[in-house]
């Protein structure tokens, strides 16, 4: 197709760095989104209570449309990358946090005795045995909000071009020229689709005492 | 607060509740965007997930499909779909839709494989058709999980649909739309404030649907 790499000067990236661009603004917020849910998830292990109110909250919060949420944080953060990643990383925790609580609560209880009985402080065993026998879960709860996030980002190009990719769709509006709305939406895909395939693979480094080919049985849980 | 302000101001305008651009319009209209878009992604979702879940078979292809649906975005695909099939609502239901089949697709799939095999064994010792072990066991054990799955869909759905504003439909998203590229900032909180409500009272109704379609017993085991 003619023109298709030709990005209009007024986004001031090449395709290239669009590219990066999005990757940056999708994938910091799926980061602090895990920062933000390991502790969150530990304390609903460790307090019971504490974990339907937290699903409930993240919940809500989720449901609180991004647009919105832009809108309501222009406010403060003005019409930056800071305003798109907020969002996204609140969207993050209501796939992270329960894929994180399922993953640590399904490891079981006679490999917690063992590794007490070995010596494991609480920390050490959290660390060598809890975590690593979640990551499949919390690997497929990651590939959901990964996903999402960079088909998420696209929509900040409706608060003034901050969309990375999405603010191709933009211009292929203002500009008539559909082939630049064809290239955002394969380049996400694309995008996405890679993204989360690294997953995968980072899953079966982590983990190798797994079967290659188990499917997850996870990702239900995790939406 | 700036927020509250802004909202107080939008609802207590009288103009805002009169008229084609009234608060009434725009809500039916993104409630019937929303009930659309849902009555078609779970026409596709529930009866292949609940096939594939009772037959156990497609795991890895649905899981394939799910991950592609997610992969398109949403507005990428809207506003393509409309560069190049013009105006319609066509082109606002296909990416609602391909935003909706994969978590219903995937839940109802994962819903019916968790379901206890014990009980399926014994309907099916029973002398149950296989229809009737799909419909009448597997089914209302699955169903907290499958309305989980509805559920997400449909907050998606409602938080996403303000996207038909931008090519030029009706629906809450007008008003954010409209009201950015008029500086009117009254306007897009409010907006804001009506679909973020509008969300929350899904999530109520779908804790009302399930209050009364989930059988006690399941409730209390679950």
């Amino acid at each position: 197709m003619n023109g298709f790499f030709d990005i209009p000067s007024d986004l001031q990236h090449s395709w290239l760095g669009l590219i990066g661009l999005h990757l940056r603004e999708a994938l910091l917020p799926v980061l602090a989104g895990l920062l933000i849910a390991l502790p969150l998830a530990q304390l609903c292990v460790r307090f019971r209570w504490l974990y339907p109110p937290v699903l409930w909250v993240t919940t809500v919060l989720y449901a609180i449309p991004s647009l919105a949420l832009f809108v309501f944080l222009i406010d403060y953060t003005g019409q930056t990358e800071l305003t798109v990643m907020i969002p996204l990383t609140v969207y993050t925790l209501v796939v992270l946090v329960p894929a994180i609580v399922d993953g640590v609560r399904s490891v079981p209880q006679e490999t917690l005795a063992a590794a007490t009985a070995m010596g494991f402080g609480p920390v050490r065993r959290y660390a060598q045995v809890q975590l690593p026998i979640a990551v499949p879960a919390i690997i497929a709860g990651l590939r959901v909000a990964t996903v999402s996030s960079i088909s998420l980002v696209s929509v900040g190009t409706l608060i003034g071009n901050q969309g990375a990719l999405g603010n191709l769709l933009n211009d292929a509006n203002i500009y008539n020229r559909p082939e630049l709305a064809v290239n955002a939406v394969i380049t996400m895909a694309v995008l996405a689709i890679l993204a989360d395939a690294a997953l995968v693979v980072v899953r079966l480094l982590l983990t190798p005492w797994m079967p290659s080919g188990k499917r997850d049985r996870k990702e239900a849980a995790a939406l | 607060m700036n927020g509250l302000h802004y909202i107080n101001a939008f609802f207590s305008d009288n103009a805002h509740w009169q008229g084609y651009d009234g608060i009434p319009t725009r809500v039916a209209e993104h409630i019937q965007y929303t009930l659309e878009a849902l009555a078609l992604a779970a026409a596709i979702g529930l009866p292949v997930g609940l096939v594939t879940g009772h037959t156990g078979r497609g795991g890895n292809a649905l899981s394939l499909i799910a991950t592609a649906g997610r992969a398109l975005p949403t507005f990428g695909l809207l506003v393509l779909m409309t560069l190049l099939f013009g105006f319609g609502l066509v082109n606002v239901m296909t990416p609602l839709v391909v935003l909706a089949v994969p978590p219903i697709l995937v839940t109802t799939y994962e819903a019916m494989r968790s379901v206890d095999p014990s009980p399926v064994d014994a309907a099916r010792g029973m002398g149950m058709s296989e229809a009737g072990v799909l419909f009448q066991v597997e089914l209302p054990a699955a169903l907290p999980l499958i309305l989980g799955g509805l559920r997400s869909a449909a907050i998606q759905i409602v938080s996403t649909a303000t996207i038909a504003a931008y090519v030029s439909l009706g629906g809450l998203g007008r008003y954010i739309v409209d009201g950015l590229y008029q500086r009117n900032y009254e306007k897009v909180v409010g907006g804001a404030t009506l679909v973020a409500v509008l969300a929350l009272v899904t999530l109520a109704v779908f804790w009302a649907a399930s209050r009364l379609t989930v059988s006690r017993g399941v409730r209390a085991s679950g």
